[in-house]
């Protein structure tokens, strides 16, 4: 069995950029010398139901392309999909879950029932702060990076770069991203 | 240089390079970001002279396309699902015409129910139309099949349209690493498209005429010879491309630990690579499992299926379709194919309609099929216990 070194499961709402965190999160990690692979569940996608992505990265090219049932990290976009859709589903032992919620880690896991780790931040917020609109990939995913130190920052800084013509739009999401990035490190100390 | 991509993109850029002079599309799910790449790289000024045409439905794109080839143009399109299918009268006209039309399948299901998700009944449908087919694993195998197809497609010995299949969403929404093509690269294999004859206002000619009993059945049995060239002009293009870009993608099937294995499973298409990781494992358990992965199914390469599977004592085949009130497509090939060869025979068909296929069932049902807890035959995979109204 191929050894998949990292399985990543984003939750979220349609338009919210689930299925671009993962995609530039498969950019960026190439970029360390990963191979990698992402794609998102296929529904219609509308605005506002929920979505669902997957990243896989691996030190060897990846053939495995089922969706991802035991993932290492859950990536949840949208505080709303915690409950209707069970985002903590077949969590590994020793995963971690890091979600946009307006309240502390330990309200969040209280809550869910769980044992596992989790981290929140207040994404939405942070995101209306940097862009004024609601779209909280760039602030997930640069707590994904703060959380788990699986992908180095400045490739994910590269990639956003590379990903946004508008080098205004991306210098904002670059800021969004650090800075959820820093306070996730921080919530995490490694 | 490689790079992370997704799907669509690796197609677009890969025709691209290709240097089509006529494109012409309809939008259908989950197609529609190769032509919309294609549209982009047209209005950029990225295609040359190339003519991009967004026609009124898949049937006016196939007809724009017949005249083009016709007028001695290389022309692409791409599509699936519905959209092959109201292609599919134009498409076995382009076949008879001998029209070397190059198509991407993003292989989806079909109506009814609706699905917009990800099967080979589509490209199924077409089996017996004088189409060229191949089924890609990656992404990387579908950028490389693309100008691969215009060369066997536009060879004078072949001259035949060229359908690339590749997994609607599975691949095509996917990102993942891709080797990507450079225009010298692409120019060393193919060259300019000479079409052996075209029509011009000044020279008309008429394609596809009338044929009347005492000559149709001439111009089917070239078609059926066009086809069985084919299988060897497909194989010559493999190697030249080997030779160009260092990647020999193992020719029409391509068989691993066929010579000892007891239990050979059969797969095509997106599944594949995880289907050979599971036999991978087996293998270093001890267990005699093999894998053959079919590329070419039109023509069907029956020599390299029979060599294949000769000394196994069962065969396995992971079907994405069905033949209703038979089988499942593949499965009616594999066995036609080792004609005289008595192995126990099984199918099953899984991932219909986008259903996803976990990592455990392909380890179930091959397990189960090499322990014997399996009986012989046709099988759907995992199916929902449901109370059918049958009144």
């Amino acid at each position: 069995m191929i050894d998949i070194l990292v399985e990543v499961r984003f939750h979220g709402r349609g338009g919210q950029g689930v299925v671009t965190a993962a995609d530039m999160l498969a950019v960026a990690g190439f970029k360390d010398g990963y191979y990698t692979l992402s794609f998102p569940t296929f529904g219609a996608e509308k605005r506002g139901t929920p979505v669902a992505s997957f990243l896989r990265l691996s030190d060897e090219p990846i053939v495995t392309r089922d969706e991802i049932y035991h993932p290492d990290y859950v990536v949840v976009m949208d505080p709303t999909v915690i409950g209707p859709v069970k985002v903590e589903s077949g969590l590994k032992d020793g995963g971690k879950i890091i979600a946009n919620y307006p309240k502390g880690s330990e309200d969040l896991r209280r809550s869910m029932g769980i044992d596992a780790e989790v981290y929140t931040i207040n994404a939405t917020k942070m995101a209306m702060e940097y862009l004024g609109r609601p779209i909280t990939n760039s602030a997930m995913v640069g707590a994904f990076v703060g959380a788990s130190g699986v992908v180095k920052l400045d490739s994910l800084i590269e990639t956003v770069y590379e990903w946004f013509g508008n080098k205004e739009l991306a210098e904002k999401n670059v800021k969004l991203i650090k800075e959820a990035y820093s306070y996730m490190k921080e919530v995490c100390r490694w | 240089m490689k790079k992370v991509v997704r799907g669509f993109y690796s197609i677009a850029h890969s025709v691209k390079l290709c240097k089509p002079n006529v494109i012409a599309a309809y939008p259908i799910t989950p197609q529609t970001e190769i032509v919309e790449n294609l549209a982009k790289m047209y209005s950029n000024g990225e295609l040359g002279d190339c003519e991009y045409v967004t026609a009124e439905s898949e049937f006016g794109a196939a007809s724009i396309l017949v005249g083009a080839s016709a007028a001695g143009a290389r022309t692409f399109t791409a599509t699936c699902s519905q959209g092959l299918v109201l292609m599919s009268e134009v498409l076995l006209n382009a076949a008879g015409m001998r029209l070397p039309i190059v198509i991407v399948n993003t292989n989806r299901a079909l109506s009814a129910p609706l699905s917009i998700w990800n099967d080979h009944q589509d490209s199924m449908l077409l089996r017996d139309g004088g189409l060229i087919q191949i089924h890609v694993e990656t992404n990387q195998e579908a950028h490389d099949m693309v100008p691969l197809a215009f060369k066997v497609a536009e060879n004078p010995r072949v001259m035949l349209p060229f359908m690339v299949n590749m997994d609607g969403f599975k691949l095509t929404h996917a990102y993942e690493p891709v080797d990507l093509l450079d225009q010298e690269i692409v120019d060393s294999f193919l060259p300019p498209y000479e079409p052996p004859v075209y029509m011009t206002t000044k020279n008309p000619l008429t394609f596809g005429s009338y044929a009347p009993p005492h000559c149709y059945a001439e111009f089917r049995v070239t078609l059926q010879n066009a086809m069985m060239r084919a299988l060897d002009e497909i194989e010559k293009a493999y190697k030249d491309w080997a030779e160009i870009t260092g990647r020999y993608w193992g020719g029409h099937a391509v068989g691993e630990y066929t010579d000892d294995a007891e239990l050979v499973v059969v797969s095509m298409g997106s599944l594949t690579g995880m289907v050979r990781d599971v036999v991978n494992e087996m293998r270093r358990e001890g267990k005699k499992v093999g894998l053959l992965k079919l590329r070419t199914f039109r023509p069907f390469p029956v020599k390299e299926v029979r060599n294949a599977l000769k000394n196994a004592n069962k065969i396995l085949v992971f079907e994405r379709a069905v033949s209703f009130g038979y089988e499942g497509p593949v499965g009616i090939e594999v066995k036609s194919a080792i004609f005289g060869f008595t192995p126990e025979f099984y199918s099953f068909a899984v991932g219909l309609g986008g259903r996803d296929v976990p990592r455990e069932e392909i380890v179930k049902i091959i397990g189960d099929v090499y322990e014997g807890k399996v009986e012989q035959g046709f099988h759907f995979g995992t199916i929902k216990e449901f109370e059918e109204v049958v009144v």
